[in-house]
């Protein structure tokens, strides 16, 4: 890899460390949990009973309090992915590459969700579970990319290796999701006419949408919840017997 | 080629090095300098790292904690695994033009005098695959006569070569160490050079023991 | 580095002279696949004609990849790819020397047999043309994307149902482009604005593999 020459501060160094990251992420845990259950359990509420009904759509636009927080996590946790590969492979750090490890499954499963959501969506709208909408398309695809990340990573047995492979990939695939995205889109408008898209809506009032930036807000914290419990155990299961961890109050046991 | 630098000149310094494997450490600070003249005997029980070692050492291994660094920029490094890189469908002729290809280029004359030295006269223009194991690691051997390198990185020279063949391997790494050259090699078969030294890499190993509940401190 | 360069390349191609079913079966399997399909559809030529774009551009892709499994895995499993990396050259040079290689020797031929194929599908004969150069500027892109994932799976075994799963995805972009300018041709439209998109395609396949299948090769 490449070598930087200038020095990034202490804090970034520190993160790298198994035991910082094991401590701070346990302190952050609670509280990420608490975001996620309030935010994802008042915007649900709020959405599904209390927002008005769509003129056009009647009560099955709600699905949307699904679809879209999913729909948009499941990009987000790409880039994360590939952003938390790329600084593994540059500053040589192992936690990194277990928190790009930690998106994939997280990740795929968003992805699942949009796309199911997204074709029960599309039944009563378009009349059919599957269009070859250009975003379902397009998700379909990234399904496809997190399935070839997913299926690298349990491939190779070395964990440092499978990391940094991983890492490789997601990049590759970050940079390719754009140029997919257009070009979807492109071949969409060219073989359809213009179908009704799902989430661009012109104007949509405020107790709609409301709802869905506290469940969006809300999914961003689970997935920061589920990537620091999976990061942490992966510490847990490769710094089996560092001394840290076996004086460390989690550690039945332990002094 | 580059001239071969005076005995006991400093080539290659290694500092804390550290190999992990899967989150096992195989071997930790080691320290040690590489002089021209030395031939190295790397030791060690299976699974101690010893062709990470040299893996390491042939910028082949990536390393995560320490340096290994050449002293001398002009030193030119020539490794020879357990896996030979020769290509099974060509002849051994051209198996060494593309090897020294790499790095130069040679004559065909040099070619045959190198496989000549490693006893494989008349074999020049064997396809690989019809040779035996012992004569596919010669060719690979006749690299060391045809690419003139200062650092030989040997893993496990010695395997399916017959008794006259290490023996002769044997004055090679002689002479080669003797002209200011030095040798890292692993090996299942004592080497019986007076100028050989061991470094077992069991002495770097981390020292493990167990604490009460059994788990491994 | 020319020389370094040079030296894959004669070693390579010299291989495939000993070997050129390594040349062949990629041909071989483009037009089975390509066979298989009025055989499973239908053989009426208007319905053929209509789906040839498509069909020839996915069977070209999947002998790409097939025939990419084994790009850096033989080399890697006899130990020469050691002695490549271990040459005082980028690991992006060896990357371009080896893909050059597989394009000429698996691209290539596609491109050269496709007229054959199309006129099986009963492809309007004045599609021909951007068949063929849809093919040229594509092939290469399939070749050098596909390069990646044939660094990535190099030391895993089993790796050529892992290799299409990491790779097709990142086809997409070429599929559309390179079959829908085929249809456009076989409608009588102007396909220039295809060929830049697959040109540029081309340029940025050129600027990513090199980076990620050499440091892939590299773990």
């Amino acid at each position: 890899m490449a070598q930087f020459s200038w020095h990034m501060p202490r804090w970034f160094h520190q993160m790298g460390s198994p035991k910082w990251f094991y401590n701070f992420g346990g302190l952050l845990q609670p509280w990420f949990a608490l975001a996620a259950v309030a935010l994802l359990t008042c915007g649900m509420v709020w959405g599904l009973a209390f927002a008005p009904a769509d003129y056009q759509q009647g009560n099955s636009f709600r699905i949307m309090y699904v679809h879209v927080p999913s729909a948009i996590l499941s990009q987000s946790i790409f880039l994360s992915m590939a952003i938390a590969g790329a600084i593994g492979l540059i500053w040589k750090m192992k936690i990194a590459f277990m928190v790009a490890r930690s998106c994939i499954a997280i990740g795929a499963t968003f992805t699942l969700i949009a796309l199911v959501t997204g074709a029960i969506w599309g039944k009563p709208t378009w009349g059919a579970y599957w269009v070859w909408d250009a975003r379902l398309t397009s998700t379909l695809v990234l399904l496809f990319l997190y399935a070839g990340v997913m299926a690298l990573n349990q491939a190779i047995s070395e964990r440092q290796i499978a990391g940094k492979a991983t890492a490789i990939l997601a990049i590759v695939g970050t940079i390719n999701i754009p140029i997919i995205k257009y070009s979807v889109e492109w071949w969409n408008t060219l073989h359809q006419s213009s179908s009704f898209s799902l989430t661009e809506k012109p104007s949509m009032p405020a107790e709609m949408y409301l709802p869905l930036l506290l469940t969006v807000l809300g999914s961003y914290f689970l997935f920061g919840l589920v990537v620091l419990i999976r990061t942490r155990s992966q510490i847990l299961q490769t710094q089996n017997g560092a001394s840290w961890l076996l004086q460390h109050k989690d550690i039945y046991g332990a002094k | 080629m580059s001239s071969l630098p005076p005995v006991n000149s400093p080539l290659l310094s290694i500092s804390d090095l550290a190999c992990e494997r899967d989150s096992r450490v195989l071997y930790q600070s080691l320290n040690i300098t590489i002089e021209a003249g030395d031939l190295w005997h790397v030791k060690g029980r299976n699974g101690a790292g010893k062709t990470t070692f040299l893996r390491q050492l042939a910028g082949l291994h990536p390393v995560d904690e320490g340096e290994i660094s050449l002293l001398n920029n002009n030193a030119r490094v020539i490794y020879i695994g357990h896996k030979l890189g020769l290509k099974e469908q060509l002849t051994a002729d051209e198996n060494l033009t593309w090897l020294a290809g790499l790095n130069g280029s040679s004559t065909q004359q040099q070619r045959y005098i190198a496989l000549e030295r490693v006893g494989l006269r008349g074999y020049e223009e064997s396809v690989v695959a019809q040779l035996s194991a012992g004569q596919k690691r010669r060719v690979a051997l006749a690299r060391l006569h045809l690419c003139k390198a200062d650092i030989w990185l040997l893993d496990e020279p010695f395997t399916s070569i017959d008794q006259q063949g290490i023996a002769d391997e044997q004055a090679w790494l002689n002479k080669h160490t003797l002209a200011g050259g030095a040798v890292l090699m692993t090996s299942h078969q004592d080497i019986t050079l007076a100028q050989v030294k061991v470094l077992d890499l069991s002495h770097w190993a981390l020292q493990c023991s167990t604490n009460e509940h059994g788990d491994i401190v | 580095m020319i020389r370094f360069i040079s030296a894959i390349i004669r070693r390579d191609l010299l291989l495939v002279a000993r070997q050129p079913a390594e040349m062949i079966n990629p041909l071989v399997f483009f037009v089975l696949v390509v066979a298989l399909f009025p055989l499973g559809v239908s053989p009426e030529a208007s319905l053929l004609s209509q789906t040839a774009a498509g069909v020839i551009w996915v069977a070209a892709m999947l002998a790409t990849l097939l025939s990419l499994e084994l790009l850096f895995k033989l080399d890697h499993d006899d130990g020469s790819l050691e002695q490549l990396l271990l040459a005082p050259y980028p690991s992006w040079t060896l990357v371009l020397a080896k893909v050059f290689v597989h394009w000429l020797v698996s691209g290539l031929p596609l491109i050269l047999i496709s007229p054959l194929i199309a006129m099986m599908l009963f492809l309007p004969s004045e599609a021909v043309p951007t068949l063929m150069l849809s093919l040229l500027l594509g092939t290469p892109t399939l070749s050098l994307l596909g390069a990646i994932g044939a660094a990535l799976v190099t030391g895993v075994r089993g790796g050529g149902m892992l290799l299409t799963l990491l790779i097709l995805p990142l086809y997409v972009p070429v599929i559309i482009f390179g079959a829908s300018s085929v249809a456009a041709a076989a409608q009588g439209m102007p396909v220039d604005g295809y060929m830049a998109l697959l040109a540029a395609m081309f340029v940025f396949a050129l600027m990513i593999t090199p980076w990620a299948a050499g440091s892939a090769l590299k773990l």
